[in-house]
């Protein structure tokens, strides 16, 4: 491309003032130009074209932007350039380009509000999708042929089988952890051997389910979230709805079925395999015999431990799959929806089985289950 | 009439076992809006993004403006790219910036002295180009109407000043009035600042309103090009089906009765 430089020169033409033009005027060869004619005064301009061998919109803009409000001659401009400077011209109109500024104290106090009131109501309206799975699932204890046994396994399969994998990895990792991190705490006084209890304990009467819980959030709570909110984007659910199909007992009740019933499953296994992970590493790190092992841990774990984790294990469950579905149900308009619903439904599984943990662990402790 | 801005030569695409372009041979004038059409699958996006190098081929040659485009450095290819705008068939805006930050990024991308003054004023002038309101230049691309996404991704493509004007199905989703002032806006567009338009449609009117030439693509390659006339004497069936169909004589008339009215 030929790579003229766009200049100009001024001289004094009778009582008007010259500007004549030179080069490419073109976004790529105007270099300073646009500074450079911000200087030029006189209130009678005569504008020359004549030089000029190329010329784009923002050229013919320049050139408008220069005889705009002044009495000015254009001369010397080829056909083409004329066309260029009607188009600019025609196209000066006022137009606002910055959006309004709210002052940052009103901002804050907005989203602060926003924030709140969005809180409040997904609160309330995870109460009432709460509420709408009770009504259904009586509806469907009444009318027990609607109920769907093949998407409820399905969703067995899913939440439960796939997630055994990822669920022991992660159970042993914690087991060798706990052994690690309370032997050499225990080891301070002398109380090394107390790490089983460490280990049993912790295992089955909180981590197991609080970590499957978190592990299940982010594995099914998500997904659960994603597929029935790109099935919302799509339409699908308006058109179950058409057929006359529930999507309530479609979709969200096999959902939460499903990982209601396979949570204390998980929870348990997951308690074994931490217990496994930690009695190997105290066999090989602290030299504790595997049936030495054993025979502590039936001994030192109540079984109001494993209770508590049972209890627990299903409402978690239910709560995870909750704020999945709710969330997904809540998607609306854009793909962009769904990855903030998909997180927003994370989030709040996550957070409300850490807050309800909290609870039972008071409660439990409270009736003696300690 | 040599002048090809666009030279496409024994292109081949294939996905996997699909081919989806063997031998594809298409030219592109200077000034001229080109239309193509062709059944779904028939590869014509993939024919787009061939000649704009999102798609790389297995095998041909894409000249654009007399340069090949294929196997080019980054840097090299950069100096091609500025002179052609592009509008995808969903707008694409950048939809964290507002129109007027969506038409800027490609002019701060490639030339970053410019001040934000002329910044802003080209920005202007390039959306009431576009037939948008001056209200829209702060707005999001979330507040527009499809139609005005579309006019915003117009503006957005021709911010450097482009020759060459690719669009992709862009009245798709219009209704019937925003299509036809679409339409209009491309050949007004087209006339002011002597574009060339390589234009992707399904719409019939689109065909008959503005579009001088019309490549069809078919079996794999570009089966015909040519005025509608020209494209008519032909007898290909799918050509024959697509211009003689209901709709295609529908356009046809309304063409007819605008020119005689």
């Amino acid at each position: 491309m030929m790579s003229s430089a766009a200049d100009f020169r001024q001289s004094v033409d009778g009582d008007r003032r010259a500007v004549r033009f030179s080069g490419n005027l073109t976004l790529a060869c105007i270099s300073d130009l646009p500074k450079r004619l911000d200087e030029v005064d006189g209130t009678r301009l005569l504008v020359d074209l004549s030089q000029v061998s190329r010329m784009d919109t923002v050229g013919a803009w320049l050139v408008h932007r220069l005889v705009r409000g002044r009495e000015a001659e254009i001369v010397g401009a080829k056909e083409h350039f004329q066309v260029l400077l009607e188009q600019v011209s025609q196209a000066d109109q006022p137009v606002k380009v910055r959006p309004d500024r709210t002052p940052p104290l009103y901002r804050v106090m907005g989203q602060i509000g926003d924030a709140t009131s969005i809180a409040g109501r997904t609160l309330l309206g995870l109460l009432g999708f709460f509420g709408a799975v009770l009504v259904s699932m009586a509806a469907l204890i009444r009318n027990p042929r609607r109920f769907r046994l093949n998407a409820v396994t399905q969703q067995f399969e899913v939440v439960g089988i796939h997630s055994l994998g990822i669920v022991g990895l992660m159970s042993f990792l914690v087991g060798i952890v706990i052994a690690q991190q309370g032997a050499v705490q225990l080891r301070q006084f002398g109380a090394e051997v107390f790490t089983v209890n460490l280990i049993g304990r912790m295992s089955v009467k909180e981590l197991g389910v609080l970590m499957t819980a978190i592990m299940v959030a982010g594995r099914s709570g998500s997904a659960f979230a994603a597929q029935i909110g790109s099935m919302k984007l799509a339409e699908e659910v308006d058109a179950m709805r058409t057929i006359g199909l529930s999507p309530m007992e479609a979709l969200i009740i096999p959902r939460v079925l499903a990982t209601s019933l396979l949570m204390p499953l998980l929870g348990f296994y997951a308690a074994l395999v931490s217990i496994v992970g930690g009695g190997i590493f105290s066999w090989l790190a602290l030299d504790i015999p595997p049936v030495t092992f054993v025979q502590r841990i039936r001994e030192v774990v109540p079984i109001t431990d494993l209770y508590q984790a049972l209890i627990k294990a299903p409402v978690f469950g239910l709560i995870i799959a909750m704020a999945g579905c709710f969330q997904g149900m809540q998607v609306e308009g854009n793909a962009e929806a769904v990855g903030l619903r998909t997180t927003a439904a994370v989030v709040q599984g996550i957070f409300l089985v850490i807050v309800l943990d909290a609870f039972f662990a008071v409660f439990f402790t409270s009736i003696g289950w300690v | 009439m040599a002048d090809s801005i666009i030279e496409v030569r024994g292109l081949v695409n294939t996905f996997g076992e699909q081919t989806i372009h063997q031998g594809l041979d298409l030219d592109v004038r200077r000034g001229e809006i080109l239309g193509v059409v062709g059944g779904s699958g028939t590869g014509k996006s993939v024919l787009m993004r061939s000649i704009i190098g999102l798609q790389q081929p297995q095998g041909g040659q894409v000249m654009v403006f007399g340069e090949p485009t294929l196997d080019r450095d980054e840097e090299e290819v950069k100096d091609i790219r500025r002179r052609w705008g592009i509008l995808f068939q969903g707008a694409a805006l950048f939809s964290t910036l507002t129109v007027a930050e969506n038409i800027q990024v490609p002019l701060r991308e490639y030339f970053p002295r410019i001040d934000q003054q002329l910044l802003d004023e080209i920005a202007s002038y390039k959306i009431v180009m576009s037939g948008l309101p001056g209200e829209a230049a702060p707005k999001f691309p979330s507040e527009l109407s499809g139609g005005m996404k579309k006019r915003a991704g117009i503006a957005r493509a021709l911010a450097l000043d482009p020759e060459l004007l690719f669009l992709d199905e862009p009245t798709a989703g219009l209704d019937p009035i925003g299509a036809a002032a679409f339409d209009q806006l491309i050949r007004d567009l087209r006339d002011a600042l002597g574009l060339t338009v390589f234009l992707i449609t399904h719409d019939l009117d689109t065909l008959y309103a503005i579009c001088d030439r019309i490549a069809v693509l078919a079996e794999k390659k570009v089966i015909a090009v040519g005025t509608i006339p020209e494209l008519l004497a032909l007898d290909h069936p799918w050509i024959q089906e697509y211009f003689r169909g209901p709709r295609g004589r529908a356009a046809e008339t309304t063409v007819a009765n605008n020119v005689s009215a």
